[in-house]
């Protein structure tokens, strides 16, 4: 054998654990779920007896489900936009040569070290109708705004649009501070000798060359908001009347407390379907242009 | 010095949004403070009284063992996903083989997965192994789902690292494995303390392979046990802040200290920062 | 070197966090987590203490009423492989389609001749915990789903009467309504609230035959009189506290017991709870059937088995033997708010509300509660529970309705 043959051989036997762990609990997994979702398994025995598509079928006739597709697509239409724009005003804010920097940005940035879960039960108790907000805004002489937040079905998923908002708009911010940083002063000193504006300068040097970045957040935060489970699952349990529901909650609940494991799959075959509609064209394209460089 | 108001917008901008993220810091650390009676009122914006620290001690004793297990968890899982994924990206950027980089999209692709889509098998395959219900088997899923984030994060670092010093090694006589263990090792310090930030804040965040894996107390991990606390009596809502606090502290601190390197890994997860 | 150190490190590490050690345990899975409910099951354990004081009792709980969150935990459990060496769990439905058809569990038949059990217990009770002719659970308790409790001062202040039928609480609720006072508490939370509200509105409404009918599928869920039935639930809901959603059937007891609402409907469970906030009966908080349903007695009885590959065996035989015992029924029962299962205890520890319960227990019709897992199978109840949750809010009994009878077609109950 010659060395580089060797070499070759270790290098694949040093990526095989990886390779062999990844394949059997990703893609081995994945085909596993798929095929429960066409079985009939339900209750504590498995019945891997075939059904085709029926399981599908009902399930995209269930109120349940579609609520929490329309929830779940609300909820990311408002989530992006909302952790996109307050992270790149955050970010331009502190592009400004302002006092205290690292300081703002901790405290922009922390919430991204706190789990789900913590987010859910701070945000829960703001939200209770009884305490939290609702008494600030009165006494700040702001009745009007009160609401029942999240036992308000009308209110319910902003409330938790805003909790979420809340965790993740430090991390984009984070990307476009970077992203900032990182453009050559040389090419803001030139816009600048043009006699353009701050404003001027962001619209026309600056964030065209942020598109990249903007990318990058669509899809992280899109994938994320597309598999939501834990913060639903602590600030709301779906409720209240289904208003929170997505099928990420929806997937555990038939799953674990009704025992309807074939629906449980086909929710999240629905699921991976989804997150993969936004990640796969960004893997190919990331994979392209990083060989372009 | 001239005062411009558009510097003073800009400072008020920054104080409200300030005021606006600090604010559930601020509803934890005054709500864990109080007594019941002082919560059930319509106080919770006032801070209180005196400093009660009976609902930090009742949160530890419903979540001491949470944090214990998270803490047997969160370790061991690190430290093993980290050196996977050291491995993983020393061979994908310093010995690139045709296919490699497919390879390591197909290795990507599972970072980004629904979990609730592996869910099923996943238990049926631990209950299968008998790791069902530990903390062993939460390691190992989280072993395993790891890989695809300490890999790339080791792969970006790698590939920072200029490619000479593989060649140099190489002309030394080393081997593969001499130059890894020789050369890239010793200066992977910063590429581990980035990666096992990441890990261990991941890890220790974790709710959905811990809700389903762990079931009995005594081996739930943290963020469970915080969630049962909401599932309670009559709601405590001092106790529960005081069991945020607590669950949060440790990432909180890794943050604190060592803020730099969970950014780096941050930046480096949305693939290009 | 430091390689090899690290990595022995880091297996034992591994080895340590995976390995638990053998002992001489019993554990115990349930949902009583609560003030009466824990007081009566610690009362269990110091039963068994007594008999067993080398026995560790693992008192592995899960928090969450009636518990939904339990059960899950539970199937996964036993999923795993994982089982505790008894848990709690609904007689009827719950105890069979899930557990026992499934071949989880292990048939005591034997312990109950050797107890001599088949007479100390009625015989229908046996009946929802036996398959194919073998019985596999122990019943701790007999509930009854349908008691309304109500704050006997606010009655007296506004001088009026404690409803018997649906009409009077209607009357009564717009007496309360007039003066700011929420008429019913409830805590719609977990969702299962409503439903068990429902479970006693359909009683009273279209009785307990065509109750037991509809749950073994032999009426559509679109039939007139469910729509009815739904109908007067939404009703009910325009006399109710504002803050349901956030709030569990354990606070809305407590709203009732400081007065802040007139009355609420919970299972007898909801006596340990005032009992146990030092509340006294008849003085402080009353209890009657809940409006309509005088005669009709809606039966939840948490039993106990015994899973195939009980840890410890040995000491949950133990476990069931104190359950079924005189000592282990009067321990537990009193401090809990139940009544006994077994028909031959001393009546001496009981209050007079439980009294007047184990009284109606003897002479009532009984039907089992679907709330709580006794007349259909778990996903049902919990999509009922679902719909439950859309309905107080869309209030379209007819939608609701079809959706309903779509749920138990799907499920096969029809």
């Amino acid at each position: 054998m010659t060395s580089r043959q060797k070499e070759r051989l270790t290098s694949f036997l040093l990526l095989l654990p990886s390779i062999i762990l990844i394949g059997v609990f990703v893609y081995g997994f994945i085909g596993w779920t798929v095929y429960v979702s066409m079985s009939k398994w339900r209750g504590m025995v498995p019945d891997y007896t075939f059904v085709g598509l029926r399981n599908y079928a009902t399930l995209f006739s269930l109120h349940r489900f579609r609520v929490g597709v329309k929830n779940n697509i609300i909820f990311t239409a408002l989530f992006i936009p909302s952790s996109i724009l307050l992270g790149f005003f955050l970010a331009f804010l502190l592009d400004q040569k302002v006092k205290f920097e690292g300081f703002f940005r901790n405290v922009f940035l922390f919430p991204m070290a706190l789990s789900f879960v913590i987010t859910g039960t701070i945000w829960a108790w703001i939200f209770n109708p009884q305490a939290g907000l609702n008494v600030l805004l009165k006494k700040m002489g702001l009745e009007f705004l009160q609401s029942g937040w999240i036992t308000d079905p009308r209110v319910a998923l902003y409330s938790v649009v805003i909790a979420a908002t809340w965790q993740m708009s430090g991390f984009t911010m984070a990307m476009y501070l970077a992203g900032i940083r990182g453009i050559p002063l040389e090419l803001r000193e030139a816009a600048r000798v043009d006699g353009a504006t701050e404003w001027q300068l962001y619209q026309k040097v600056i964030i065209p060359l942020l598109h990249p970045i903007t990318v990058s957040a669509v899809v992280v935060l899109g994938h994320i908001s597309l598999k939501i489970f834990d913060l639903i699952f602590v600030m709301t349990g779906g409720g209240p009347a289904m208003a929170t529901d997505v099928p990420g909650v929806y997937m555990f609940m038939a799953t674990f407390r009704q025992d309807l494991f074939n629906r449980g799959a086909a929710i999240g075959t629905i699921m991976l379907l989804m997150v993969a509609v936004v990640i796969v064209p960004y893997l190919i394209y990331s994979m392209r242009t990083e060989v372009e460089r | 010095m001239r005062v411009r108001p558009w510097r003073v917008l800009l400072y008020i901008c920054l104080c409200g949004l300030a005021l606006f993220y600090l604010m559930p810091v601020y509803v934890v650390f005054s709500t864990s403070f109080k007594t019941m009676q002082e919560v059930s009122q319509t106080s919770v914006w006032q801070l209180p009284a005196t400093l009660n620290w009976a609902s930090y001690k009742e949160a530890l004793a419903k979540l001491g063992q949470g944090l214990i297990n998270s803490t047997r968890l969160a370790v061991p899982a690190t430290i093993l996903s980290a050196f996977l994924g050291s491995m993983n990206g020393y061979v994908l950027s310093k010995w690139k083989f045709r296919g490699a980089d497919t390879l390591f999209a197909l290795l990507l692709f599972g970072m980004f997965i629904p979990y609730q889509s592996i869910l099923i098998p996943m238990v049926r395959f631990l209950q299968s192994i008998h790791l069902y219900g530990s903390i062993g088997g939460l390691v190992v899923v989280h072993v395993v789902y790891g890989i695809p984030m300490t890999t790339l994060l080791f792969r970006n670092y790698y590939t920072s690292i200029p490619t000479e010093l593989v060649e140099a090694g190489k002309i030394d006589g080393c081997s593969l494995l001499g130059i890894y263990r020789h050369i890239m090792l010793p200066i992977s310090a910063p590429g581990f303390v980035v990666v096992m930030i990441w890990q261990f804040t991941s890890i220790w965040n974790e709710f959905l392979f811990a809700v389903t894996v762990t079931n009995n107390p005594a081996s739930q991990p943290a963020t469970v046990s915080l969630q049962g606390l909401a599932g309670g009596l009559v709601a405590q809502w001092h106790v529960q802040m005081a069991g945020a606090l607590l669950t949060a502290l440790p990432t909180l601190l890794v943050y604190i200290l060592l803020g730099n390197y969970f950014v780096q890994g941050l930046l480096a997860g949305s693939l290009k920062g | 070197m430091s390689r090899r150190v690290l990595l022995c490190a880091l297996m034992l590490i591994l080895v340590a966090s995976t390995v638990s050690f053998a002992q001489n345990q019993l554990i115990i899975f349930s949902w009583w987590t609560a003030g009466g409910e824990e007081d009566g099951l610690f009362a269990l354990y110091d039963v068994y203490q007594a008999q067993h004081p080398d026995v560790e009792i693992v008192n592995a709980t899960v928090a969450g009423g009636a518990g939904t969150n339990a059960k899950a935990v539970l199937k996964t459990r036993m999923l795993g492989n994982d089982p505790p060496d008894s848990f709690q769990v609904h007689g009827g439905s719950e105890l069979i389609d899930t557990w026992v058809k499934t071949g989880y569990m292990e048939p005591i038949t034997d312990l109950w001749k050797e107890e001599g059990w088949f007479d100390a217990f009625p015989q229908d009770l046996i009946d929802m915990i036996s398959y194919e002719g073998e019985v596999y659970a122990v019943p701790a308790n007999i509930h009854r789903s349908n008691a309304l409790y109500y704050n006997v001062k606010l009655f007296e202040k506004y001088d009026i009467e404690v409803p018997t039928n649906l009409d009077e609480f209607f009357a009564v609720a717009e007496v309360f309504k007039e003066n700011g006072i929420p008429a019913l508490a409830i805590g719609s939370r977990n969702l299962w609230e409503v439903s068990h509200l429902f479970e006693s509105v359909i009683a009273a409404v279209a009785g307990p035959e065509f109750y037991n009918e509809l749950f073994q599928g032999k009426h559509p869920w679109t039939e007139p009189r469910v729509v009815e039935c739904l109908k007067i639930l939404g009703r009910v809901f325009d006399y109710i506290n504002a803050d349901h959603p956030t709030v569990t059937w354990d606070q809305a007891c407590g709203y009732v017991l400081q007065g802040q609402a007139a009355m609420t409907i919970m299972g007898d469970w909801a006596k340990g709870y005032f009992t146990a906030n030092d509340a006294e009966p008849n003085v402080d908080f009353g209890s009657v059937p809940s409006p309509g349903t005088e005669g009709i007695f809606i039966v939840v009885t948490d039993t106990f088995g015994l899973p195939k590959g009980a840890p410890n065996r040995d000491n949950a035989i133990n476990w069931l033997r104190t359950l079924g015992s005189v000592e282990g029924q009067n321990g537990f029962n009193p401090k809990k708010g139940s009544i006994p299962a077994r028909i031959d205890v001393p009546t001496d520890p009981y209050d007079v509300i439980a009294l007047s319960t184990m009284e109606d227990f003897g002479k009532d019709v009984l039907i089992p509660s679907v709330a709580h897992g006794s007349a259909v199978i778990d996903a049902f109840a919990s999509a009922l529970n679902d719909e439950m949750g859309l309905y107080i809010v869309e209030r379209d009994a007819e939608k609701s309705a079809e959706r309903l009878e779509m749920q138990a077609q799907d499920l096969g109950l029809r």
